[in-house]
């Protein structure tokens, strides 16, 4: 056994690796319980399986076939969105949707159906999986697709890796011209200009997310930068595609654990005034190649590091626009007040298209993602709080990028979690699944709140 | 090296060292065991780049087979240039003290086999006046120790061969590179607690590949294991004889 982490570091658990090597072979047999592992990019606990065997899809990364004429990629679960795109973008394709780091894997993006930038125009990434194979440890496979096996379709995509193994998978990509980017920088002074400069930029932008000031307070809450953009059109030859590798990735490295006094208050503080008026106000245009643009902090290898030993924890939630603006006051207030402020965060809009994934998390209305610097019990219980507020306001907050979130507030924000559950491979589970299902109880919860019941004493003491 | 016959193609190191052949553009005659596996590794170079994929499933330890093997890639490929050679078995050590059947399939797979295969090979190169003939081989050959020296007699009989090999056909402009890893992270070495001396298999097929560009003779890769290997090698045998290695 040893401690395999998390993107965020926290929790620690340990747990033993299995590596897998060729998409045809059965599931190993081990004791306990299993989990696919992809690039560990998952902030919390979705990615880990205390004392189980983690199944390391590293080893699943060969391509099988790609089609440069409709933008098709078949490839196997392990390959990561960087292979993807290596292959793609010379070829003029890019992928539909990403998240905001191309180091994780397609499997990975499956389990989550990650968003990016674009959902208001293209929804998740589980939308544009045409097919995959699941390989259950009874030792079928299916092939899954919208028309073949669709339940286990829905059921697979934002699944957490709990349905079974994805084997491999065919991607529909877009077309691009070339691998530019035209951004634009708009300031925007608080919350309220937040929400209107968001929505009009959705028209015209098929790129859209924003920087906010978490120290700000007052008059200023909510203020920040917002970042849009679309992919520059056509120019007159195709070398840009054919060189459209910078080498500049992965130059820089955070060395080791930065000590715990590197980041406080003063400097987050610091730091986020400088960002915020280096802009003086005003909104800025400018031609930038698409992996500064999507994936700023690839740049520096291993940032998580900057967090030191403890890791940190992410929250990322979602509010409907009804109730979007009093309960994004309260959590951006909320956690300014908290033991260290939230150094990165960043609000973006989800647009109306549905998933087909039964527990994807995105659905309309405003997102917003913050990281904490691990402190312990104060630190838990700000995220915990957050948790109750989301919930409150008819939320939801995303399994991969938590770590505290109650069983009570998931079985809220994805209603289709018991039908779900008939659908996970019995030999699979994750430390998150565990924590959000703490014992097989004789009575579901919900009946339980139907009924008008409190939960037993039992129960609460498990959590 | 542009058409290139890859033996044990499904090995880590081979994989790694294909994918890079196919970013090149390299036409490819693949050779592995596994039908299922060896398509899996064909796909993917093919999808990487690969010019032409051609592949074969056989077990290598049928001797019989070489020569129409060898055949056949030079039809299916319209000619060969270069031969990557990167099949072997690391074996059990125990084992093979307790039987001699372990021992002879280790010495057969990663030494006599590999000399059949390159005797068809060389007489060819030797013929076209070019070519290079690239053999993963192991530090292990370097010297016996107690702990696998059935597996490190297999590669330093094979070192020793390469060397003859190389000597005969540096007249006819054949280049013989001995690739001599130290630990790789692989399936075969799965079982083994891994430390900061793994390399991984990427990092092993780049020096395999610029070694072959270089036309090089004998090279470590990474290049550490050349002082490891000559401290090791340094060391007097009424020493070495009593240290557990």
């Amino acid at each position: 056994m040893k401690a395999q982490e998390s993107w965020g570091r926290y929790p620690r658990v340990e747990q033993r690796t299995h590596a897998l090597t060729w998409r045809s072979d059965a599931l190993p047999e081990v004791s306990g319980a299993v989990l696919p592992h992809g690039l560990g990019r998952s902030y919390g606990d979705s990615c880990l399986n205390g004392g189980g065997t983690l199944l390391m899809t590293s080893g699943l990364d060969r391509l099988i076939a790609f089609d440069a004429a409709t933008g098709v990629v078949r490839c196997e679960a392990g390959v990561s969105l960087d292979t993807l795109l290596r292959l793609a973008v010379p070829r003029g394709w890019f992928l539909p949707v990403t998240p905001g780091t191309k180091y994780v894997t397609v499997g990975g993006a499956i389990a989550n159906d990650v968003h990016g930038k674009n959902h208001h125009r293209g929804g998740t990434f589980g939308r544009y999986v045409r097919r995959f194979e699941l390989l259950r440890s009874d030792g079928s496979r299916r092939v899954c697709a919208p028309d073949e096996n669709p339940d286990w379709y829905g059921a697979t995509i934002g699944g957490l890796g709990l349905t079974g193994l994805v084997t491999w998978a065919e991607v529909q990509l877009k077309p691009i011209s070339n691998p530019f980017v035209l951004q634009e920088t708009v300031p925007f002074g608080n919350l309220d200009e937040f929400l209107v400069v968001a929505r009009e930029s959705e028209a015209d932008h098929e790129f859209t997310m924003a920087w906010v000031d978490c120290l700000a307070r007052g008059r200023k809450l909510g203020r920040g930068l917002l970042y849009r953009g679309n992919f520059a059109p056509p120019q007159f030859d195709r070398l840009p595609l054919a060189k459209s590798h910078l080498s500049h990735g992965m130059g820089l490295a955070v060395p080791m654990d930065m000590p715990a006094f590197c980041l406080n208050r003063l400097s987050v503080s610091a730091f986020n005034w400088l960002y915020f008026h280096r802009q003086n106000g005003k909104p800025k245009q400018r031609l930038t190649h698409y992996d500064p643009f999507f994936y700023p902090l690839d740049a520096i290898y291993g940032w998580n590091r900057i967090y030191g030993r403890r890791g940190f924890l992410q929250f990322q939630c979602v509010v409907p626009y009804a109730t979007a603006r009093d309960a994004l006051r309260e959590i951006l207030e909320r956690s300014s007040r908290g033991a260290l402020p939230s150094f990165l965060s960043v609000l973006k809009t989800f647009g109306d298209i549905p998933s087909p994934g039964w527990l994807s998390f995105p659905r309309q209305g405003v997102t917003l993602a913050m990281d904490f610097a691990n402190r312990g019990e104060k630190t838990y219980r700000l995220v915990e709080d957050l948790d109750k507020l989301t919930r409150e306001a008819g939320g939801a907050v995303y399994p991969a990028k938590d770590a505290r979130m109650s069983p009570e507030s998931f079985a809220a924000y994805f209603p289709r979690h018991s039908e779900f559950a008939g659908y996970i491979d019995p030999a699979f589970s994750s430390s998150f699944w565990r924590r959000m299902n703490p014992v097989a109880l004789p009575f579901s919860l919900e009946s339980e709140r139907k009924g008008g019941a409190a939960a037993p004493q039992s129960l609460l003491a498990l959590r | 090296m542009k058409k290139v016959l890859v033996l044990g193609a499904t090995s880590a190191i081979a994989q790694a060292t294909v994918r890079l052949l196919a970013a090149r553009g390299a036409s490819l005659y693949l050779v592995g065991r596994n039908v299922e596996n060896l398509d899996a590794v064909a796909k993917d170079a093919a999808t990487r780049g690969a010019a032409k994929v051609e592949s074969k499933a056989l077990d290598l330890n049928d001797f019989s087979a070489h020569e129409a093997l060898v055949d056949g890639a030079f039809q299916a490929l319209g000619g060969l240039d270069g031969v990557v050679l990167a099949h072997g078995v690391l074996g059990d050590q125990t084992e093979a003290q307790r039987s001699w059947a372990a021992t002879e399939a280790v010495l057969r797979t990663n030494f006599l086999s590999a000399v059949s295969l390159l005797t068809a090979l060389a007489n060819r190169f030797e013929a076209q006046k070019a070519g290079t003939l690239v053999v993963i081989s192991s530090v292990a050959g370097d010297r016996g120790r107690q702990s696998n020296y059935v597996y490190g007699a297999s590669k330093g009989a094979l070192n020793v061969f390469l060397q003859g090999l190389r000597n005969r056909l540096a007249k006819s402009n054949v280049a013989v590179v001995t690739v001599k890893p130290g630990f790789v992270d692989t399936p075969m070495t799965a079982h083994i607690p891994k430390n900061k001396l793994f390399a991984s298999p990427e990092k092993v097929a780049r020096g395999l590949l610029s070694a072959a560009d270089g036309r090089k003779n004998e090279v470590y890769v990474p290049g550490i294991w050349a002082l490891i290997m000559l401290i090791i090698k340094s060391i007097p045998e009424s020493v070495f004889k009593k240290l557990k290695l």
